[in-house]
C-alpha cells in the first residue's frame, strides 16, 4: 500500500526536501540507530524475499524430486518449461486476464468512481456495497461463487427467472468459457479496490478547478475529459500496475474454483507451478517455473516503473535528481 | 525518510544492519535433539493424518490417548489436516530436518519416491513378527522388500449405485458386462435420470475409469511389468483409451461433469448420488462416510448398493482384478522404536475394530477385524476385495509421483475432449523420460 499512498500524494516533495538543511548523519551513534531500526525489516527482506529467490534460482538448475540427491540439469528445466504447451497457455491466460482487466475493469472503475463521487442519495451505502467484495478473502469469494455457478445454482436460476434460460452455459466446465467466467468473478471482487483508489484520487482534485471550468462554460463531459481524467493519471497508472501484477500472479481463486481445469483451460502460471512443483514432486522444475514467473513480473515492473510511473514516483522510489 | 546518506556511509549502515541481522537468521537452524536408542525414554511423537473432521479426528485422538495411557513415556502431538493440504505439507516436511514422527502414507511408487529422502524409518525388523497378520495388503508399503509403513485400512474402487433409481428405470440386476452397463445408461437416460456421476474437476476420479479399462484390457503380467519397468509399450494400453472413448461417446455422465468436484458439497459427484440426482458412481469404498455431510437424507446408505467394474469383451486382463489401495502410516527415522510399536498397536484387532465401528475406515487392514463391518453393502465390497486375484494400486499412487500425476492429467484432458488414446500413453512415456 506504500506505493499507492506515494502515488496519490502529489509528487512535489522532492523540491521541498532539497531546500531543507540536511541532517548530518556522520556520527556513529546515528548510524547504529539506523542500523537497529533497519535490521528487523532487513532480516525479513533477506530471509523471506532475497534468500528464497536465490535458492529457487539455484534449485532450478537441478533435476530434483525434493528428496533425491540433486542432479545437475543445466538449463534443461527452463527448456522444458518454455517448451511445454500447458505452460505457454497458462502464460497466455495470465496475459488475457491482465488485458481484460485494463480494458474492462478500468473504465468500469472510473465510471463507478465518478458516479459515487457525486452527491447522490445513499452514497455511503453504495460505496460500501461496491467495496464490500474486496474485503472478502479470495477463498471465501471462490467458494461462494463456486456454489452460485454450479449447474442449477443461483446464477442459472437467475437466468431462468429473467427468461434467459437459453443462455445458460456450463460456466466452469466449458473450456472455452471458464477463463471468462473467472474474469467476471475477479472483476466482482476487485472492482471495489479500483473504485476506492480512484475516489481517493478524485478527492485530491481541487474543487476550484472544476468550478473554474464550469464558469468558463465547459460541459460536464468536457470537464471530466480534460480536467478530471488527466489529474487522475497517477492513480490510474498505479491501478494498472497493481492490476497487471495481480493478474500475472493469479492463483487462489482459480485453484479453488477450477484447479486450473478443465484440461488446463483456466491454468495460470501459479497453478501450473503448484501442480508441478508440489503435486508431482518436481521441485527443480517447479523452481524453474517460479523463476520464470518472477522474471516476467520483474521485467514488467521495471519497464512499467521506468516508462509509465517515472513522473509519479519521482522522489519516492527512484533517486531524486537535484 | 529524510535522512540521506552518502554512499560510503550508506554502505557502513548496511554493513552494521547486516551484522545485527545475520546472526539471528542463522540461529534458527539445525540444532536437533538426537533420538536415543532407549525404548523407555520419554518421547513425543508428532502425528500427521488426514482425519481433519469427526468422527476420524476424535477417534485418532482417542487412540493416541489410549496408547499414551498404556505407555506413559510416549506422548503425542496430533496434527490433522485436510487431505490435499496434508500431501503438500508432507512433501515439504520431508525436505526439512524435522519431518513429523508419524505421517499418513499411501504406499506404492510415491512411497518409493519419499524413501529417497532417507528420512523414512525402515521398520522391517520391528514388524517382522506380526506383519503377516495383515496378509498381502501390507506389501504395498514395502520398497525393495523393506517395510516402510503399515496400512490401517484398505480400499477398492467399484460402482456405488442407487437401487431405487435402478428400479425406476427398470434395471433388474447390476450390469456385469460393458454391454449391460451401456444398456443401463440408456434406460436411465430414458427416464431423465443422470446415469453416472463423475467428479471431473479433481482429475483422479477420471483416472479410475481409464485404469479399470486398462486392467481389463491388459494381461496381469503386462500391468505388473509396466509399473515395475515404467515402459508402456503394449497395445493394450491404447486399447484401454479406445474403450474409454467409446464409452464417453455414449455421454453417460451428469451435466457439466468437468467442473464437478468429487466430494465437496451436495453438488459434488458423491453428493449427487447421495441425493438421488445421479444413479451411479465409480468410487472407492470410502463413499459411505464421505456422503454423511453431503445429504439430509439419513437413510441414504440403505438406498445404495455396489457392483464391480464390468468385464470388457476381448480383454486380456484377469477377471476380477480390482483397482484399489490403502491408507497407512510411515515413521520418520528420528521417531525411533516407539513409532513402530505404535503402528503395531493401530494394526491390532481391537483398534482395527474400533476404526471400523466408528466409520473412520470402511475396510480394515487386519482381516481379524472384518467381522466389525456392519453395513451389508460394505460386506459385499469386503468379500469382493477378499477374492480379488490381484489388487492394482491406483496408478497415480503405484507409479513414481511425477509419472502418476502426468498420467492423471492426460486422462483428465482426454475426458475434456483433448488428446487421444495414444496421447495418454505418450504422456506416460514422456513423464518417464523426464523423471
Amino acid at each position: 500500500m506504500g506505493t499507492v499512498a506515494a502515488a496519490t500524494a502529489p509528487a512535489k516533495q522532492a523540491g521541498r526536501e532539497s531546500s531543507r538543511p540536511a541532517r548530518r548523519p556522520g556520527r556513529l551513534g546515528t548510524r547504529l540507530e539506523l542500523a537497529l531500526l533497519l535490521s528487523p525489516a532487513l532480516v525479513l527482506f533477506v530471509g523471506f524475499v532475497l534468500l528464497p529467490i536465490a535458492v529457487a534460482v539455484y534449485y532450478s538448475f537441478y533435476k530434483w524430486t525434493g528428496f533425491s540427491p540433486r542432479t545437475p540439469y543445466g538449463l534443461g528445466n527452463y527448456q522444458r518449461v518454455l517448451e511445454d504447451e500447458v505452460f505457454r497457455s497458462a502464460l497466455l491466460h495470465n496475459l488475457i486476464i491482465a488485458v481484460l482487466s485494463v480494458v474492462i475493469q478500468l473504465p468500469l472503475s472510473i465510471a463507478l468512481a465518478l458516479l459515487l463521487n457525486r452527491k447522490i442519495r445513499g452514497r455511503a451505502v453504495l460505496r460500501l456495497v461496491v467495496f464490500a467484495p474486496y474485503v472478502l478473502s479470495e477463498a471465501i469469494t471462490a467458494v461462494v461463487w463456486l456454489l452460485m455457478l454450479q449447474p442449477g445454482g443461483l446464477v442459472d436460476q437467475m437466468f431462468n427467472a429473467a427468461g434467459l434460460g437459453g443462455l445458460i452455459q456450463h460456466w466452469l466446465a466449458d473450456g472455452d468459457l471458464v477463463l471468462y467466467t473467472l474474469f467476471v468473478v475477479i472483476t466482482w471482487k476487485y472492482i471495489g479496490f479500483g473504485v476506492i483508489l480512484l475516489l481517493a484520487g478524485l478527492q485530491s482534485i481541487p474543487a476550484e478547478l472544476r468550478e473554474a471550468a464550469s464558469t468558463d462554460g465547459a460541459s460536464a463531459w468536457a470537464t471530466t475529459r480534460h480536467i478530471v481524467l488527466p489529474l487522475l493519471g497517477p492513480t490510474i497508472r498505479i491501478w494498472i500496475f497493481l492490476s497487471v501484477i495481480g493478474s500475472l500472479q493469479l492463483f487462489d481463486l482459480v485453484w479453488i474454483m477450477t484447479l486450473g481445469g478443465p484440461a488446463s483451460a483456466s491454468a495460470t502460471m501459479a497453478t501450473y507451478l503448484l501442480d508441478h512443483g508440489f503435486s508431482r514432486y518436481e521441485f527443480g522444475f517447479g523452481s524453474a517455473v517460479a523463476v520464470v514467473l518472477f522474471v516476467v513480473c520483474f521485467i514488467f515492473a521495471l519497464l512499467y516503473q521506468r516508462f509509465a510511473l517515472r513522473r509519479d514516483l519521482q522522489g519516492a522510489l527512484t533517486g531524486t535528481k537535484r | 525518510m529524510n535522512v540521506r546518506l552518502s554512499t560510503p556511509r550508506r554502505l557502513a549502515t548496511i554493513a552494521i544492519a547486516l551484522a545485527v541481522a545475520v546472526p539471528s537468521l542463522t540461529a534458527c537452524g539445525d540444532d536437533e535433539p538426537g533420538s536415543s536408542g532407549d525404548p523407555n525414554a520419554a518421547t513425543t511423537l508428532t502425528w500427521w493424518h488426514n482425519g481433519a473432521q469427526d468422527p476420524a479426528k476424535g477417534v485418532w485422538q482417542s487412540i493416541a490417548d489410549q496408547y499414551h495411557a498404556e505407555h506413559p513415556n510416549v506422548s503425542f502431538k496430533v496434527e490433522p489436516a485436510q487431505n490435499e493440504a496434508l500431501k503438500t505439507k508432507i512433501s515439504v516436511a520431508l525436505q526439512s530436518p524435522t519431518p513429523p514422527s508419524i505421517f499418513q502414507q499411501w504406499g506404492g511408487g510415491a512411497l518409493a519416491t519419499q524413501v529417497e529422502s532417507g528420512k523414512l524409518l525402515d521398520i522391517t525388523d520391528a514388524t517382522s513378527s506380526w506383519i503377516s497378520e495383515l496378509g498381502a495388503g501390507a506389501k504395498g508399503w514395502q520398497v525393495e522388500g523393506k517395510q516402510y509403513g503399515v496400512p490401517f485400512g484398505l480400499h477398492v474402487v467399484g460402482f456405488w449405485y442407487r437401487t431405487d433409481l435402478f428400479e425406476q428405470a427398470g434395471i433388474t440386476s447390476p450390469p456385469k458386462t460393458m454391454e449391460e452397463l451401456n444398456a443401463a445408461v440408456t434406460k436411465l437416460k430414458a427416464k431423465g435420470i443422470a446415469p453416472i456421476a463423475l467428479g471431473g474437476k479433481d482429475k483422479w476420479p477420471d483416472a479410475f475409469w481409464w485404469s479399470y479399462f486398462a486392467i481389463r484390457e491388459c494381461a496381469l503380467d503386462t500391468v505388473k511389468n509396466t509399473v515395475k519397468n515404467l515402459k508402456m509399450d503394449d497395445p493394450c494400453w491404447v486399447k484401454a483409451g479406445e474403450d474409454l472413448k467409446a464409452f464417453l461417446d455414449t455421454k453417460p455422465f451428469q451435466e457439466a461433469f468437468l467442473g464437478t468436484p468429487a466430494q465437496q458439497g451436495a453438488g459434488s459427484s458423491a453428493g449427487l448420488v447421495a441425493n438421488g440426482k445421479a444413479a451411479m458412481e465409480l468410487q472407492g469404498d470410502w463413499e459411505l462416510p464421505t456422503m454423511i455431510p453431503l445429504t439430509e437424507d439419513k437413510e441414504y446408505a440403505k438406498k445404495l448398493s455396489w457392483f464391480e467394474f464390468p468385464s470388457v469383451p476381448g480383454g486380456k486382463g484377469t477377471p476380477g482384478t480390482a483397482l484399489g489401495g490403502g491408507d497407512g502410516y510411515s515413521c520418520a527415522v528420528k521417531a525411533g522404536a516407539a513409532c513402530a510399536d505404535f503402528l503395531k498397536y493401530i494394526a491390532s484387532v481391537p483398534v482395527q475394530q474400533k476404526l471400523v465401528q466408528s466409520n473412520t475406515i470402511s475396510l480394515p487392514a487386519n482381516p481379524g477385524a472384518i467381522s466389525a463391518i456392519q453395513d451389508p453393502t460394505l460386506k459385499t465390497v469386503q468379500e469382493y476385495l477378499n477374492k480379488a486375484p490381484y489388487i492394482q494400486v491406483y496408478f497415480d499412487q503405484a507409479l513414481p509421483t511425477s509419472v502418476g500425476q502426468a498420467l492423471n492429467d492426460a486422462i483428465a484432458d482426454f475426458f475434456a475432449g483433448k488428446g487421444s488414446p495414444q496421447g495418454i500413453v505418450d504422456a506416460f512415456n514422456k513423464a518417464v523420460a523426464n523423471k
